[in-house]
């Protein structure tokens, strides 16, 4: 089982962060393969950021993601410049407090910055929302497992917040 | 012991002209560590490229014949991974305020733990009498063929104002005072900068009205103001002589240090 | 025994040079190698050795060499330009049989080009780019694993041979995180003890290689990069001593080239053989796994230089090699020297990898 998933965001969001945990999450906690890559330079500071992982039951020969075939993308210039050529079968989770554009492919859309900012009062952990409710929305990863890399990955003292965030994107990921 | 048991005798002759003002700055080098009572295995020279980074060669102890600037670098990574050894670094004015300006001033920023020892004689003296950043205006050398155009460098006035700990100057004729100011360089806890005044008779005396090496020996002595004498002239309100240059202990302070043995 | 890491190819580099005991990190910030000298910053402190921040590449280089003089397990970690810087000193390290490593993390050229971008556009540069006649030794990660096991490696052969090693990383190695197995330990060879009373710079043992006589253990050894006498004294004016020094310090890398070779060799008896190192790894072994056609061979180099020749000759079916590298051929240069057949360049410019599409286009396209 291949999964290729895309994240984007503007600079600051923790687009990079996102990608890194999830990848973590596979290596680490569910014995799979995962290689994660990035858009280093300027244009990853400000304007649209960019990372991708791949998470494989067997070794990953070419690194570089394609076709992803679920996105994640938290905001508008992000969706134009890596998520608005996304086909199905692909699945795309969308921040929809910061995303207009609809894809043509199959969308989950996430309020994740503005359930951040009102029931955990920090739009900073909106990039966590997404992780939950990506894992609730196909199971790149277990729960358990994103839970440890969160941990894992956060800066001291802000667990429970993020574990928090991670819940409320499990909830809101949860597909019917 | 004495200066002399620190040379590689089967090294010698060296190489340097009749005349040249190099041999008494590595005595006066030589007699200061001597003094210190350190070992010669405890003890590295370093240098760079030209007359003044031959002296290493001489001497019988651990020591690193460099690339043309970079003595300060080598010595950097010498005395920061193994900060029981004694560092000494003999450089010339083409070497560390031409190529090595750089080295020099971020050397002195650090205030790394050595000594550095630098045989001014205002010329590029091993490739032939070339104009280098100390050239005084008007002078004579194979590149100013019709005087030098460019402004000089004081390179105690660089080496204080980038961070020192320990800056003085004096010339081949001031044995004693040099050999002093040596030893109260290598005794300073962090970078310690001494600039040698020397005669060069084949490249830059010839060139330049000191006919005789002793020509140009005397014009040190006579042309050299004491850094005392200097402050009593300031003091005084008085103008300074603008045909000399200062000698004497000019920097000494206690800023924080790097590679200093604990 | 084995611990899972997720880790960035450039602190799995780090962490292979700390495991092998490096103790002396002498450095200047450059995309895109930055992270090794940064992950240095903090871990070295605290194991006892040394992080120093030179003002430039070229003082990097000659700090690494100073520390190595004392003993220390020295390296230091660039990009293109600061590579550029370092030639100078690198050829005094060269000269002078000081083991030191140097992590090349390669970005597009010339001049600034591509800071964020990767290439392998430094491959000649590393084995010819300082003057003079020399040789050095250079090692290309493919992965995450291998940054981290080649940097061991690096460290491993500088002080074996007393040469300066090259990690040619490139941005995409470097930049990636993925699974890497950490071990407990890994081998470590040290220098060649110094025999007392023998002159520092005389060879006499078969591999050409002197002892190493560590300043401040009473050697009173004089290091210079002038051509010098087995004394170490300079001798700059003799041709027969200069011919005689310049071939033995060729000579103890090129003689031991089969020693130093280290690849894979897969379906030997295929009459296409890609031959890559580095990046463009990761794509023919992506091409390799989907065809899985016996006609396809392909030499997965690690050792670059000296160039193991002799892995060319195990395809003795071959009629065409095909090489894909970032840059316009600078190994399938070397490899059109060693062969009969044809070699087909396969060149990618602009910062990204070789797809899998582009490596079956060649492929077929004169099958």
């Amino acid at each position: 089982m291949r999964n290729e998933i895309r994240f984007s965001g503007f600079g600051g969001q923790g687009i990079i962060l996102s990608a890194v945990i999830i990848g973590r999450a596979a290596v680490m906690y569910d014995s799979k393969f995962a290689v994660q890559t990035q858009v280093y330079g300027p244009e990853a500071r400000g304007g649209a950021s960019m990372s991708a992982v791949i998470i494989d039951d067997d070794p990953i020969l070419y690194p570089k993601v394609a076709n992803p075939n679920i996105y994640v993308i938290m905001s508008q210039e992000g969706f134009e410049k890596y998520g608005a050529a996304a086909e199905d079968p692909a699945v795309m989770l969308i921040d929809s407090t910061l995303v207009h554009s609809r894809p043509k492919c199959r969308c989950i859309e996430v309020p994740a910055t503005r359930e951040a900012k009102q029931t955990l009062k920090k739009d900073i952990v909106a990039n966590i929302v997404m992780l939950g409710a990506l894992v609730a929305a196909t199971h790149v990863v277990s729960g358990e497992s994103l839970k440890k890399a969160i941990l894992d990955s956060v800066p001291k003292g802000t667990e429970d917040l993020n574990l928090k965030a991670m819940q409320l994107g499990l909830q809101l990921g949860k597909q019917p | 012991m004495s200066f002399e048991d620190w040379y590689r005798q089967d090294r010698l002759p060296h190489i340097y002209c009749a005349g040249c003002g190099n041999g008494t700055i590595i005595n006066c080098t030589l007699a200061a560590v001597d003094s210190m009572g350190w070992k010669k295995e405890e003890t590295v020279f370093v240098s760079g490229i030209g007359c003044s980074s031959r002296a290493p060669g001489y001497i019988l102890t651990d020591s690193l014949h460099t690339t043309h600037g970079r003595a300060l670098a080598f010595a950097t990574g010498v005395k920061m991974a193994k900060p029981d050894l004694h560092v000494v670094v003999f450089t010339g004015d083409g070497d560390l305020a031409a190529i090595g300006g750089n080295h020099f001033i971020h050397a002195c920023r650090r205030n790394i733990d050595m000594t550095v020892v630098c045989m001014n004689n205002q010329i590029y003296g091993m490739t032939g009498g070339q104009g280098s950043p100390t050239t005084p205006l008007k002078c004579l050398s194979s590149t100013t063929p019709y005087g030098c155009a460019e402004p000089p460098f004081d390179l105690c006035e660089l080496a204080t104002a980038a961070g020192a700990n320990y800056v003085a100057r004096w010339t081949s004729y001031h044995v004693k005072e040099l050999e002093k100011a040596v030893k109260a360089g290598l005794e300073t806890p962090g970078f310690s900068f001494i600039e040698a005044l020397v005669q060069c008779p084949t490249a830059f005396g010839r060139r330049n009205k000191f006919r005789q090496v002793m020509d140009h020996v005397e014009f040190l002595k006579t042309h050299s103001l004491l850094r005392a004498k200097r402050d009593r002239l300031l003091e005084q309100g008085q103008p300074l002589p603008e045909d000399m240059f200062v000698v004497g202990e000019l920097t000494k302070r206690n800023r924080p240090a790097m590679g200093v043995k604990r | 025994m084995t611990r899972t890491e997720f880790w960035q190819g450039n602190t799995a580099c780090a962490e292979g040079a700390l495991a092998v005991g490096c103790n002396f990190f002498g450095g200047y910030p450059i995309t895109p190698s930055t992270e090794v000298a940064e992950h240095m910053a903090v871990k070295l402190p605290k194991k006892g050795g040394v992080f120093i921040q030179m003002e430039d590449e070229i003082a990097s280089m000659a700090s690494i060499i100073g520390a190595s003089w004392t003993g220390a397990r020295a390296m230091t970690a660039t990009s293109g330009p600061g590579f550029s810087l370092m030639m100078e000193n690198i050829g005094f390290a060269a000269m002078t049989e000081t083991p030191c490593v140097v992590v090349n993390v390669q970005r597009g050229g010339p001049s600034t080009g591509q800071p964020t971008m990767s290439a392998q556009g430094d491959m000649m540069q590393a084995r010819f780019g300082s003057h003079g006649d020399y040789a050095i030794i250079a090692l290309c990660p493919a992965t995450v694993q291998e940054m981290y096991e080649l940097t061991v490696k690096a460290f491993n052969l500088a002080d074996q041979y007393r040469v300066p090693v090259f990690l040619m990383a490139d941005e995409t190695v470097g930049h990636m995180r993925e699974k890497i197995l950490i071990p407990d330990t890994v081998e470590r060879i040290g220098r060649k003890p110094f025999v007392d009373g023998t002159p520092p710079f005389r060879a006499t043992d078969p591999d050409l290689i002197p002892g190493f006589p560590t300043f401040g253990t009473g050697r009173h050894v004089h290091v210079t990069g002038l051509t010098h006498d087995e004394r170490g004294y300079p001798c700059a004016t003799n041709p027969k001593l200069h011919m005689a020094l310049v071939k033995r310090l060729v000579d103890k890398i090129e003689n031991a080239r089969d020693a130093m070779a280290d690849y894979d060799v897969v379906n030997l008896d295929a009459e296409q053989v890609f031959v890559a190192y580095g990046g463009p790894v990761r794509t023919v072994m992506q091409v390799m796994h989907d065809r899985k056609d016996k006609n396809v061979g392909f030499l997965r180099l690690r050792t670059v230089w000296p160039f193991p020749e002799k892995a060319l000759a195990k395809f003795r079916n071959a009629k065409r090699f095909l090489v894909p590298e970032m840059n316009f051929g600078q190994i399938a240069r070397e490899i059109q020297r060693h062969v009969k057949v044809p070699v087909h360049c396969i060149p990618k410019l602009g910062g990204e990898l070789h797809t899998p599409d582009e490596l079956v286009a060649a492929l077929e396209g004169n099958a």
